[in-house]
């Protein structure tokens, strides 16, 4: 842009304002370098050399940080819609799968349920009208099964990029879950632990609230082995003991993002002490 | 063989390796004041290592293009003076973010290197170093295009990589062409391989002709 021949980054309408500057380093340009800080001394924007690379350095990490920011938010915001297209096409297509195991019967005369049974119908060949259409219907459920699995394939890739050390506790999918019953990792990470625990256990929890049920132990973390396999009488502590483990995950995910082997570990632990204690008894 | 004022080689649990002093980053070993660098994750670090002169010293000046999560910048950083670091991927630069918030020398930016106009107006001119690790098609072209970064002495100190061209090539062919291509604009002043610590890696220094 010619206009911006001569322009250093520190040369924008309002020297105080932390957006423009931000704006400026991240979307400004100019066709050669220039000595800018000299200008920049020169200028008066900073009293000396040591001034000019000390605001430099703030100026780039609060810069940096915001695109980071912004495409992380990016990042899972894709991912808690691509989680909630899944469930949907899994509820449609089991939906539709219980319709078909009703009708196709009747024309066909082979019994079965499910989205396998769809696949055999939809490979029939239609002889009379409502075969025709007993049978698109049987595609349109398949199709929506690939659907379903195309879309896990993309949420647990992601899942693994956005939030390493949650994917390889939780296992992606069930980390995808959570980041979307949380609204984003960042809501997730800032949740403590005993909100984890009963996370899509909502509908459960008001019950209880409401003081029609007895409190609830565990949402969706229920789904994950170490909880599923604990011995009946100390699930609770399983699935507390877990989610601990998963917010300290979901915050590390957040604000490091580094893979941290430990975690593991520790919960392999921690587990192996709940499992032994029952054998005990 | 004369290392740079600021490196040296220590020995990290009996083992001489190469070290540069500042707050750790990526899990290295420490000793005080000094954490090795870990020549097997660094192309810079492996060149410096075989003697090559990088033009890396003391205080210089440094723009250094695929800054990544910082591993090598994190060093130069700790020898060098302002070090501005360009890394187009936002994943990377969470860490790299911490690297330098431990470094008031260390500059990182979200940038894309083939686009030299898009950071000239924060990256000063006159540069002692560029370094480029990009390890992407067009490396050459990266080279040339951010050479008006560069002082009339200063250094270009690049890394190759034979794969980023053409899987299929063979990989002199490859460093043959990027070779051409970087001496429309350089003098060639060294080349190694850096096999076996990175394997098909050819590694140039050059000054601007
Ligand atoms: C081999 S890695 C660099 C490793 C790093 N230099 C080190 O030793 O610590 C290459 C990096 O260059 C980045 N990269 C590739 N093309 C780029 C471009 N056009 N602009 C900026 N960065 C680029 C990649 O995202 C990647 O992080």
């Amino acid at each position: 842009m010619t206009d911006d021949v001569g322009r250093g980054w520190f040369e924008h309408g309002d020297p105080t304002s932390r957006d423009q500057r931000r704006e400026r380093i991240d979307a400004g340009s100019a066709e050669r370098p220039e000595d800018w800080p000299t200008k920049a001394v020169a200028a008066g924007f900073a009293t000396d050399r040591t001034d000019y690379y000390e605001k430099l350095h703030e100026a780039t990490i609060d810069t940096a940080r915001e695109i980071v920011r912004e495409q992380e938010l990016a990042d899972d915001h894709q991912l808690i819609h691509a989680v909630r297209a899944m469930d949907d096409c899994e509820r449609t297509a089991n939906e539709l799968a219980e319709r078909l195991a009703e009708w196709a019967p009747t024309i066909t005369g082979e019994d079965g349920t499910g989205i396998d049974y769809a696949r055999v119908v939809a490979e029939r060949d239609p002889e009379t009208p409502a075969e025709e259409r007993v049978v698109s219907l049987a595609r349109q459920v398949v199709a929506l099964a690939d659907e379903r699995d195309a879309l896990r394939e993309f949420v647990e890739r992601r899942t693994q990029s956005v939030a390493p050390n949650l994917s390889a506790l939780a296992g992606s999918i069930l980390a995808a879950q959570l980041i979307a019953l949380a609204g984003g990792l960042k809501p997730l990470a800032r949740k403590p632990s005993g909100t984890v625990q009963v996370l899509g256990a909502e509908d459960a929890l008001f019950a209880h609230l409401r003081g029609r049920a007895t409190s609830p132990k565990h949402g969706i973390i229920y789904t994950h082995e170490t909880v599923r396999t604990a011995p009946a009488g100390h699930r609770g502590s399983a699935a507390r003991a877990l989610a601990g483990k998963l917010s300290l995950a979901a915050r590390v995910d957040h604000y490091s993002g580094e893979r941290k082997p430990e975690l593991d570990a520790d919960l392999a632990e921690r587990m192996e002490r709940i499992h032994a204690r029952e054998a005990e008894r | 063989m004369t290392l740079p004022e600021g490196v040296e080689r220590r020995p990290f649990d009996g083992e001489e390796r190469l070290a540069t002093r500042g707050p750790p980053v990526y899990g290295e070993p420490t000793d005080g004041e000094w954490r090795a660098w870990d020549v097997r994750r660094s192309k810079l670090g492996a060149m410096i290592d075989r003697g090559m002169e990088t033009g890396l010293t003391a205080g210089a000046s440094v723009l250094y293009l695929g800054a990544a999560s910082g591993t090598t910048v994190s060093h130069v950083a700790d020898v060098a003076g302002p070090t501005y670091a360009v890394e187009f991927a936002p994943r990377p630069v969470r860490d790299l973010l911490a690297a330098a918030a431990d470094r008031s020398n260390l500059f990182p930016l979200v940038k894309d290197a083939r686009s030299p106009e898009t950071y000239a107006h924060v990256v000063e001119t006159d540069l002692d170093l560029l370094v480029q690790d990009v390890a992407t098609r067009d490396q050459a072209r990266v080279a040339v295009e951010n050479a008006r970064f560069l002082a009339e002495d200063g250094r270009l100190a690049a890394a190759i990589k034979a794969r980023s061209e053409d899987v299929t090539r063979d990989p002199e062919d490859v460093f043959a062409e990027a070779l051409a291509g970087i001496e429309e604009r350089y003098e060639v002043l060294d080349t190694q391989r850096l096999d076996p610590l990175h394997d098909d890696h050819l590694a140039v220094v050059a000054r601007p002709k």
